[in-house]
């Protein structure tokens, strides 16, 4: 095929769109689909990884002192503690202290200190951060052997329990993301069937002037493309304003989760997203071309 | 020129259908040939043969030199540039204007927007249809209809044009007028060959004719009539 006729191409593609309306928006509205499947799915498993990492560079010890320990025990056993092989920072929380943090967590409406009156419940703490977050089991270990020290807590579990989710997540949404592609492919070599058909009248004369067989075929190819981009801009559009919302809602409510919103990971998420959808398109129309396409 | 050498077709199936048994023929550049005989007897299996629609199930059909059988795939398009169709039913598109519907044709040849811009209003001019060129198929009379089916077989400027009854849908006057565009059209050198049933037109313009009965060709005559 001629570069000049790149033109003729992508015009008979977009026609060929617009006038099996029914076919292309139900297609259309697939890939849309399929595609919405696999950005939640992506965004979720990024966002997992991203708080892996944050919890994994945070993760420390809190060691809870012994509540007969006077101030001055305690301080005394903190200089111990760092002295032991691996511990990058100690330092102390008193229970007033771990009282407001917690009122903190509560919102600026919530008055623990007059909720609990005279006794405050918490014991006095030690934290610890260890110099590589793979020391933390065994020092928390050494930890609990110390006389003086009642308990001691670390997000035991937390990474691992973040990581399986993701992984379920994963399988789950890479099986739903797999049957919604065949149906969206099958719905698009569906509607190029009907275009052929539609337009066999026109086929019969190209062939019979002379046009080559990539000409003839070329815009049912390029009618998948265009659905199949069509449909991930819809869906990167629906994506979008989804994930910016439950940003905001997120930094707003709920604080603690560290959410990702660096453009760079998201422009690569809908990069691929056009690229699979377009991906799609092709596919479908391949089927159909060669299949349904005598030329 | 094209040429038949020993040509049958022969359509497999459940049942054998010889539609072409043992032709011969020689065509010329410029000739004008009237094809003739009743359905079935062939006619448009041997129009077939020569756009290469179908192959010769044995002996070769030969055109300036070479075998039609052994062309490429992919030459076959580029072939067929050379050789305009007329159909009988006209087969215009009719969600398009006159002009469109010869500018389809040349898009698909992947003429340019330039040459398109300078040929079609060229044949539309030639076939009388200028004043009718933002009009749709349904719009125009039968034979106005015809002209821009001829229209756009010329397009491409062929060596050769093909007609396949195009007479049949048209009253004797209307015939009569586009059997003068075809006369037209070989004066300027093309080849035309014309498959009819019009036997009056064939006696009228008494030019060479190839009758077909049963697959078989039983008379190829010059200046002749429709029956012997």
């Amino acid at each position: 095929m001629k570069v000049s006729s790149l033109g003729y191409v992508v015009r008979d593609g977009f026609r060929n769109v617009w006038r099996n309306k029914v076919m292309s928006v139900a297609s259309i509205s697939t890939v849309a689909i399929s595609l919405f499947l696999l950005g939640v799915v992506w965004l979720f498993i990024s966002n997992v990884n991203h708080m892996v990492t944050k919890v994994e560079s945070e993760l420390e010890i809190n060691a809870y002192i012994d509540k007969t320990y006077t101030r001055d025990q305690g301080e005394e056993l903190m200089q111990q503690i760092s002295r032991l092989p691996g511990i990058a920072l100690v330092s102390y929380v008193t229970k007033e202290e771990a009282l407001l943090i917690l009122n903190g967590r509560f919102g600026p409406e919530a008055n623990l200190a007059e909720t609990v009156g005279e006794y405050n419940p918490l014991p006095d703490l030690i934290k610890i951060k260890a110099s590589r977050p793979e020391l933390v089991p065994d020092l928390a270990k050494k930890l609990e052997n110390t006389i003086g020290i009642e308990t001691v807590r670390y997000g035991q579990g937390t990474v691992e329990r973040l990581l399986q989710t993701a992984d379920w997540v994963e399988r789950a949404g890479f099986v739903g993301l797999i049957g919604i592609s065949v149906a969206a492919i099958f719905l698009i070599s569906t509607s190029i069937r009907l275009t052929v058909y539609s337009r066999r009248e026109e086929i019969t004369i190209m062939r019979l002037v002379g046009a080559t067989n990539w000409y003839i075929r070329w815009p049912f190819l390029v009618e998948g493309i265009f659905i199949g981009l069509f449909g991930s801009f819809m869906a990167c559009a629906i994506l979008y304003f989804g994930y910016m919302q439950l940003a905001k809602y997120l930094t707003v409510n709920l604080t603690f989760i560290p959410l990702l919103t660096d453009r760079e990971v998201l422009l690569t998420m809908g990069g691929n997203i056009l690229a699979y959808g377009s991906g799609l398109g092709l596919i479908g129309s391949f089927l159909s071309v060669f299949r349904y396409l005598r030329v | 020129m094209i040429q038949f050498f020993n040509v049958s077709k022969i359509y497999a199936g459940e049942v054998k259908v010889t539609a072409l048994e043992d032709v011969n023929l020689t065509i010329e550049k410029g000739e004008f040939i009237f094809l003739v005989g009743p359905s079935g007897a062939g006619k448009s299996t041997l129009t077939k043969l020569i756009i290469r629609e179908e192959i010769a199930t044995n002996g070769q059909v030969m055109v300036d030199g070479k075998s039609l059988a052994r062309m490429k795939q992919r030459e076959i398009p580029y072939y067929r540039r050379n050789i305009g169709f007329v159909f009988q039913d006209f087969r215009l598109l009719m969600t398009r204007t006159v002009y469109e519907n010869v500018a389809f044709a040349a898009e698909s040849v992947e003429m340019t927007r330039t040459q398109i811009r300078q040929r079609v209003p060229m044949v539309l001019e030639m076939m009388g249809l200028d004043q009718k060129r933002n009009a749709f198929p349904h719009q125009l009379s039968g034979g106005q209809q015809q002209r821009l089916g001829i229209a756009r077989a010329m397009v491409n400027n062929p060596t050769m044009i093909i007609a396949d009854e195009p007479t049949g849908n048209l009253d004797p006057e209307t015939s009569s007028e586009i059997m003068q565009i075809f006369q037209a059209i070989n004066r300027r050198g093309t080849t035309v060959m014309i498959a009819t049933h019009d036997k009056a037109m064939v006696d009228k313009l008494r030019q060479r004719v190839i009758q077909l009965r049963g697959g078989f060709v039983v008379r190829d005559q010059k200046n002749g009539g429709y029956a012997e």
